[in-house]
This record gives structure tokens, sequence and C-alpha cells, in this order.
């Protein structure tokens, strides 16, 4: 992993278009501005995280759930 | 060719009807190969399979059979994954976990599947609205909700 120490305002390029820059800093947490073209995708990881999570989920759905809905 | 499957035991499968999933599905990003398999003709619901393992089938919805606003913009990035040309071409399913009352199932609405039936890719697209479009949509809480 690159390491790079930013301060409050400064910057860094990822390849030509993408720009992440440090807004304000305070205490543990760093707000972040992030300048990308539109056709890159810009989320949290906990998002991915989460959509993981509830595909593996989804799949505990047990055999007998077609019959159980019919009965309805 | 003859797959075993999740919920329907054995199914004789048409290699054309194979989607590729080139990045697979999140958390499973080695499970490229799919199949679209009908459950039950009373229900919105059909079978995402996986053709390599029996044990990866995900119940899938017509989503617009318990929410009919639902509606998303591909990003360009997904448009080309997909080698979409016409709006036509594209299908779009959203995950259910399925829970012991159907009522308390949800549906994943920010990572709906969206296949492009033409040319037969498939892809879990992210949205950026994670308000719009919650991980956890309940199917009991949505309108014109399938009985």
């Amino acid at each position: 992993m690159l390491v790079l120490s930013r301060k409050k305002n400064e910057s860094i390029m990822i390849g030509d278009h993408i720009e992440i820059k440090v807004l304000a800093v305070d205490g543990d947490q760093v707000k972040l501005g992030i300048v990308a073209p539109k056709t890159v995708k810009v989320h949290r990881s906990e998002v991915f995280e989460a959509i993981q999570e509830q595909n593996r989920e989804a799949l505990s759905a047990t055999p007998n759930f077609l019959e159980q809905l019919k009965k309805k | 060719m003859n797959i075993e499957t999740k919920f329907l035991g054995e199914v004789e499968i048409m290699e054309e009807d194979i989607y590729s999933f080139k990045n697979g599905l999140l958390g499973f990003p080695d499970l490229m190969s799919f199949v679209v398999l009908p459950l039950d003709a009373e229900l919105p619901l059909v079978l995402l399979q996986s053709t390599e393992l029996s044990e990866i089938g995900f119940v899938v919805a017509f989503p617009f059979a318990f929410k009919k606003d639902y509606s998303f913009d591909l990003g360009e990035e997904d448009k080309e994954d997909l080698k979409i040309e016409h709006e036509d071409d594209v299908l779009a399913y959203t995950i259910v976990t399925l829970q012991e009352k159907f009522e308390d199932s949800t549906m994943n609405l920010l990572a709906p599947i969206v296949l492009n039936v033409k040319h037969k890719l498939g892809k879990q697209v992210v949205l950026q609205d994670n308000i719009k479009y919650p991980l956890r949509q309940s199917i009991g809480a949505l309108e014109g909700s399938a009985k």
C-alpha cells in the first residue's frame, strides 16, 4: 500500500482525472473531497461490504421455501 | 446440458441461456456463469442459479411487481460492461432475502442484477444512492405487493 501524508487542503491525484482532497480534519474524522469523472463510481467501502453480506444472507433461504409460500 | 440447482433438482439448460458475469457477484467474484430459472408461475420470483455450484442460487424478484416506480440509471461503465445498445435488451432483478414469513422478506434495491438478454451478460450493479435505493427494502411494505 502506498502511504502519503497530506495536510488540510492538500490533495492527491489518482491517474490524470481523479483528485482527492483533504477538506477538514477533526479528531479521528477526515473529510475528503473527491473529484472524479462521472464514469467513476465512488462508494464508502462499507457499502460494498454490506452488499456482500446481504448476498450471503440471501443464500441462506431454505430449500422448502416454495412449499411455504404456496401454503399461503 | 443438465445442471444441479439449489431448489429445483436437476434441470436441463441450453448453453445459449447462460449469462456471463465477468465480475461475479459481490462476495462471489469467482462465479461467472448463471442461468435464470422459473420458480413458480404465480410468483414474480425466479432463481438466479450458478451453473458452477449448485448451492449458489439466489431467489430474485421482478422488482416492479413489488415496487412499481423502481427505476435507476446505469452508469457508463455499467453500460460498457454489459455491452448495452438498446434499452429493450436490459432486464433487472433484485435479490430477495427470504424470511420465515414472506412478508418479512426484503429485497436489495441498492445492488440490482442487471442482464443484457441479447448478449447474455450480467452484472450486479451498485447504485449511488443508498437512501433512495435501500439495501433491505421490506417486501411486505411495498405497493403492488404480489400476493
